[in-house]
């Protein structure tokens, strides 16, 4: 008899399952456009240059100590990482009110900001108050604020299946519905699945309304640099939210943008009114990931912190960063061109329209299961590609594809 | 926007890690660190074997390792090698398949995940208290882990008696004795913290018989495999002894200590369960997800290369015993100068254990 002997199977992750699924498929035609992760043209991962160098930097450097990391993580990398979303000159910054703390990943910075959220903020462990996160969103927002104890956790109104685009008119609805201090997640830029981004004056909106109901925002930004290729355009969101006065959280991953996605590297950027409150806040944040991991790992952060404080590096990234985010767009500008050339029916702007690594492509389930069943395409249910699964070389096939799969399949 | 504040109401918490601030800020020449958690070497810093700076070397430069997301539960060869090595090659609970590791962030990681596990699961549908027992002393933000998970009972079985300078025997087997069905008992395979405390062999099957009889569940910590008393084996025997009487088992490795990989956040959680293993499987898997999603792997890569290559396993051994032993010279030398200093009181245990810590008995003042 086990003590664990009730415990149910849960369902596998749908986006794991699919790359074992593409793992497992014979035909030489496959391409998989589930992957979460960039791609080169040649369909495989790519170590930035920089980060290669800088690599270099620290295994020859043996003047380095081999501490654990302070609580909070590495001190350069915190503050440079959060200079990075709120402009070097933010003068949230120069007013001594942000603060950071270095985590495992997005999902890291996620889970010790809503840890903090449920115990401290609107009441003492308030695991009532409402967290909204887009419809859709990326799987895991759902369970990382739900484990964190918060138990209402609610869609707000997104993507527009019909249009193909942001259903403002329904997110500027649940915003003005929801309940004083709510929390909404809102992604910085390359919206996770969809790709749809709201624009400058649909951001502006969407702050004056969450400004008004003192709604919190917890930004995700998994994507800066990644989307347009620019740093500040991507951020552009998150630095006009804090030059409105709001106080914020946001979630910062370098797992796509410094392609290190097995080391980890997030940075959780806390914007308070003033220095004393962010102290406060830090310290509660100390509590809290010393009973979840006591202390970050140290090389990710070290790798960034020394290419984000060194000019010559920093551009050499930046550099790096609008090569991949180049060729994403390449990609599609050609599907695009190559759909509306095979007459494919439909409207295929937002192809276009959509920025960063995910296109929501309007292919529904049954549509969806043509292309990987008969086509050995490997999509999300959701009908959500990753553009860098694209190459050169698969890009015809998977237009004509698209184009049987939607001309046979309703 | 209101001018209020949103953290108006957060209170200030003063860090757990002051003292090192404090230590960092003491300009006096002859300043000494004894409360600090990391190995130094003879030049008072950290450091890594030659072994370790090396393969650490080849795994920077080399080009076939690929930036990806690592999967959930890490790298399949650490995870295969570190259950190895805590549960010895040939045990019968791997060769049954009853056993699942978790690559987790360093050994807090592997405990949080653990308790997750535990508070989630346990004997799901039935009445269970949510009892945990930890030593007393035990560090404290063991104690605020299982809190903060959810466990509604977190108490404490005797462990340290000041007096004796050693582990209370009689004390502990009398509170396990008397613990609720089904409570969860932190234990130390070795290298306790902070006492540097350890339960003999005979002592341990004392501990197991008692948590045989009542249905207790051993959750035992191995912070420091090898360093102990110099032997891999001696200081995971509980772990295997455990596993051998047929308890389920959760057990959680670090692996900071004796590889010199703090900053690397190395650690494991074990799983020996009777049954329904991929079910729990997956809920862990679902656990960590929420958590850190998937670990780094730096640490972990060093660690797995050397393991599974027998020359390297040979020569980290070699580099391990000779740490073990100066943590011993050390405390008999200490021991020595307190001898003929005269100074009052009982020093004995400063060279009975082995390992990085030990309780000096020095009260508050």
């Amino acid at each position: 008899m086990s003590i664990f002997g009730e415990v149910p199977l849960a369902a596998p992750v749908a986006v794991f399952k699919l790359t074992a699924d593409f793992r497992e498929d014979q035909s030489p035609n496959k391409v998989n456009l589930g992957v979460g992760a960039y791609r080169t043209d040649e369909c495989q991962p790519w170590v930035l240059p920089v980060v290669k160098k800088v690599e270099k930097i620290i295994v020859e450097d043996h003047s380095l100590n081999h501490e654990y990391l302070p609580i909070l993580g590495l001190p350069e990398f915190r503050s440079s990482a959060s200079k990075i979303a709120l402009g070097a000159d933010s003068p949230a910054i120069s007013e001594n009110r942000v603060g950071a703390v270095q985590c495992l990943g997005g999902t890291g910075a996620l889970k010790i900001g809503a840890e903090f959220l449920r115990r401290w903020y609107n009441g003492i462990d308030n695991t009532k108050t409402p967290v909204y996160v887009s419809a859709p969103t990326w799987e895991n927002h759902n369970a990382v604020f739900s484990n964190a104890g918060f138990e209402d956790i609610r869609p707000y109104k997104y993507w527009d299946g019909e249009k193909r685009g942001l259903d403002l008119a329904g997110l500027l609805d649940d915003l003005e519905s929801a309940p004083e201090h709510s929390i909404f997640v809102l992604h910085a830029c390359a919206h996770n699945p969809t790709g749809t981004d709201p624009t400058q004056d649909q951001w502006k909106q969407i702050a004056d309304i969450m400004k008004r109901k003192n709604l919190f925002a917890f930004f995700d930004s998994a994507y800066q640099g990644f989307a347009s290729g620019n740093l500040d355009q991507d951020a552009w969101a998150i630095r006009y939210f804090v030059s409105h006065g709001f106080e914020l959280f946001c979630a910062q991953s370098f797992s796509k943008n410094f392609g290190l996605y097995n080391e980890r590297v997030g940075n959780l950027t806390v914007v308070a009114k003033d220095q004393d409150k962010l102290n406060h806040v830090l310290s509660q944040m100390e509590k809290i990931v010393r009973i979840t991991w006591s202390n970050p790992p140290s090389q990710g952060a070290r790798l960034v912190a020394i290419t984000l404080n060194s000019p010559e590096l920093f551009a050499e990234w930046k550099d790096n960063v609008k090569t991949m985010a180049d060729r994403v767009l390449l990609m599609r500008a050609q599907l695009k061109e190559k759909l509306k050339s095979l007459g494919t029916p439909g409207t295929w702007e937002h192809i276009t329209e959509q920025i960063g690594m995910f296109s929501f492509t309007g292919l529904n389930p049954k549509q969806v299961e043509y292309m990987i069943k008969e086509k050995h395409i490997f999509l999300m249910a959701s009908g959500r590609i990753n553009m860098c699964g694209l190459t050169s070389k698969n890009i015809d096939y998977v237009a004509e594809s698209i184009h049987e799969t939607v001309t046979r399949i309703q | 926007m209101s001018a209020r504040s949103v953290f108006v109401d957060t209170p200030f918490a003063s860090s757990p890690m002051k003292f090192i601030e404090d230590y960092k800020l003491d300009a006096h020449p002859n300043k000494v660190n004894l409360a600090g958690r990391e190995y130094l070497a003879e030049h008072g810093q950290t450091t890594w074997l030659p072994l370790i700076r090396k393969i650490k070397q080849q795994i920077a430069t080399d080009p076939t390792l690929i930036p990806e997301y690592t999967p959930v539960f890490g790298i399949p060869e650490f995870s295969r090698r570190a259950t190895e090595l805590a549960l010895g090659t040939d045990s019968p609970a791997i060769l049954q398949s009853r056993v699942f590791g978790v690559q987790t962030v360093g050994c807090t990681g592997a405990v949080r995940l653990g308790a997750e596990l535990l508070r989630t699961w346990f004997c799901s549908g039935s009445s269970w208290s949510g009892s945990v027992f930890l030593s007393s002393p035990c560090d404290e933000s063991l104690a605020e882990i299982f809190k903060s998970t959810g466990f509604e009972h977190v108490r404490y079985y005797r462990y340290w008696d000041a007096k004796s300078s050693g582990v209370f025997m009689d004390g502990l087997l009398h509170d396990l004795e008397n613990a609720p069905d089904h409570s969860v008992v932190l234990l130390f395979a070795s290298g306790h913290s902070p006492t540097g405390a350890d339960l003999s062999q005979e002592e341990w099957k004392r501990v197991a018989e008692v948590m045989m009889k009542r249905n207790l569940f051993p959750f035992i910590l191995i912070p420091a495999q090898g360093l102990c008393s110099g032997s891999l084996e001696q200081d995971a025997w509980a772990v295997r002894h455990c596993v051998s009487l047929g308890l389920e088992v959760l057990c959680a490795q670090s692996f900071s200590h004796n590889f010199g990989l703090y900053g690397e956040r190395v650690g494991h959680l074990l799983c020996v369960l009777r049954q329904n293993l991929l079910a729990v499987q997956s809920q862990a898997e679902r656990l960590v997800q929420t958590l850190w999603s998937c670990p780094s792997v730096d640490g972990a890569r060093v660690v797995a290369t050397v393991l599974s290559n027998p020359a390297h396993l040979a020569e980290w051994q070699e580099g391990l015993k000779a740490m073990a032993v100066r943590c011993m010279l050390i405390r008999e030398r200490l021991h020595e100068r307190l001898r003929l200093l005269a100074s009052p009181g009982c020093w004995g245990n400063i060279i009975k254990p082995g390992g990085l810590y030990c309780c000096i008995g020095l009260n508050g003042d």
